[in-house]
């Protein structure tokens, strides 16, 4: 093979992100997907509610961990996954990408909003109090607002090439937020425990409480995985409904 | 350089001879200081207090309502064209509409507070510590205005939505602003008041232009 040859073949990188690609491969990706994501799920619940230790000081309440604490981390993953999507549409100009991103979007708005659900039901019985303007809390929460921005200038074009560049560019301003969020209990010592899986010195947490809490970070991990295939379909198959939609009206007209 | 300081001239005297606008943003900014004593009543130990949170959510609002009309007129009449194919970079003529705009609507406002400052029973110290953390701050708003405005000016009814977007983002100008108006640990949070707007002050517009460009091709 020539080196010219070797230029012009796309890497396989590029041939499994073309948009037409992507749907034939995701295809039969999406049924394993979701049966291994209800597994893992049905593991880590198990895991969760019957083979895990109460508290000494918070009983049975300490299980609302394994719901929220993989609801809060993937609020920062969705996040990155769109910063990095962002990237690729401005910087590769990258079809997927922006797919990707838009896809993205309403799903970590979904996970944030469970975050600071879960950590108000939590904070109740155990902080004495619902919401309390804490570091990690409030950027949480300018997190969720960032998401909804974003969703709602996503639907304000009708243009969705032009709204994929204007978005990226918003979704990397917004990432500012991302360490801010992750050092914040660093930051100010307030009421939100400090970082206790993610550290440098590795987790501090009992394994008895750390195995189920990995289990159910994989599975809500896995089961924003399938969302997102599914939703990139959707999107795309939209994206294309639209344009037949379309050549059809021109072909009435002419 | 004359490129640029023609346009901040543009601008000035488009919006001062049009006449008006920035009176209207000083009436809208002192309105807010009338209003909030009729909200929470005209206690004056009371009102003190809030001064400062009350000073800064007025310009913050005041700033957001002008925020629409950075870019919109010229998009309308062409303008935007041109200056995407001036000889001067898109970034500094997006840095010169951002200089124009805080001294046509943050200075303004700024001269403005003392009537504010009476309103709201501030005492002298007060006052001025206002005046400086309002000098210090505006510049962060209006950069990421600028941003706002630049994401949003293709979109027919973006006018709500340029607000929405940098609120989250001008939260730290707020926390900081409040923070250098107060007594306690004011000289930090001043300082981290000028950090927050030189930075923003130097990297959105190269945001917005970069937003220019997509919202046109």
């Amino acid at each position: 093979m020539t080196a010219a040859a070797a230029a012009r073949k796309p890497n396989w990188f590029s041939r499994l992100a073309h948009p037409g690609r992507f749907l034939a491969w995701s295809r039969p990706v999406v049924a394993p997907l979701a049966a291994l994501t209800a597994i893992v799920f049905a593991v880590g619940l198990w895991f969760a509610f019957f083979n895990s230790p109460e508290d000494y000081q918070m009983g049975d309440m300490v299980r609302v961990m394994y719901i929220h604490v993989p609801n809060a981390w993937l609020s920062q993953f969705v996040y990155a996954t769109m910063t990095a999507a962002a990237l690729g549409t401005l910087v590769w100009r990258h079809p997927l990408a922006d797919v990707a991103g838009k896809a993205a979007a309403p799903l970590g708005a979904a996970f944030t909003a469970l975050a600071l659900y879960t950590g108000a039901l939590w904070g109740r019985p155990t902080w004495g109090t619902f919401w309390e303007w804490d570091g990690r809390m409030t950027s949480t929460l300018v997190l969720l607002l960032i998401y909804l921005g974003i969703i709602a200038l996503w639907r304000a074009f009708d243009d969705q090439l032009r709204a994929g560049r204007i978005v990226a560019i918003v979704t990397l301003v917004g990432a500012l937020n991302i360490p801010v969020i992750k050092f914040s209990v660093d930051w100010w010592n307030t009421l939100h425990q400090p970082a206790s899986v993610f550290t440098a010195e590795g987790p501090k947490l009992a394994p008895s409480i750390l195995t189920p809490l990995m289990v159910m970070m994989a599975a809500f991990t896995l089961l924003f995985a399938t969302l997102q295939i599914v939703s990139m379909r959707t999107e795309i198959l939209r994206r294309r409904a639209e344009t037949m939609a379309r050549q059809a009206a021109a072909g009435e007209g002419g | 350089m004359t490129a640029f300081r023609a346009l901040i001239l543009r601008d000035l005297k488009l919006s001062l001879r049009v006449g008006g606008e920035a009176l209207t943003l000083v009436l809208f900014f002192v309105m807010i200081g009338v209003i909030v004593p009729f909200a929470i009543g005209p206690d004056k130990a009371l009102l003190a207090r809030l001064a400062p949170g009350i000073v800064w959510i007025a310009a913050f609002l005041s700033m957001l309502l002008g925020l629409d009309r950075l870019f919109r007129a010229d998009d309308e009449d062409g303008s935007l064209l041109l200056f995407r194919h001036a000889a001067i970079p898109l970034e500094a003529i997006v840095a010169a509409k951002v200089i124009a705009h805080w001294l046509l609507t943050a200075l303004p406002l700024i001269v403005a507070t003392p009537v504010l400052a009476i309103l709201l029973a501030m005492d002298w110290d007060g006052w001025w510590r206002a005046v400086l953390s309002l000098l210090l701050g505006t510049p962060a708003l209006v950069a990421f205005g600028a941003l706002g405005a630049a994401l949003t000016v293709s979109l027919r009814r973006g006018g709500l939505l340029a607000p929405v977007l940098i609120l989250p983002l001008c939260i730290p100008v707020l926390i900081f602003g409040v923070g250098a108006i107060g007594a306690v640990g004011a000289g930090p949070a001043m300082l981290f008041l000028a950090a927050i707007s030189l930075v923003v002050a130097a990297f959105a517009p190269f945001a917005a232009a970069l937003a220019l460009r997509a919202a046109a091709d």
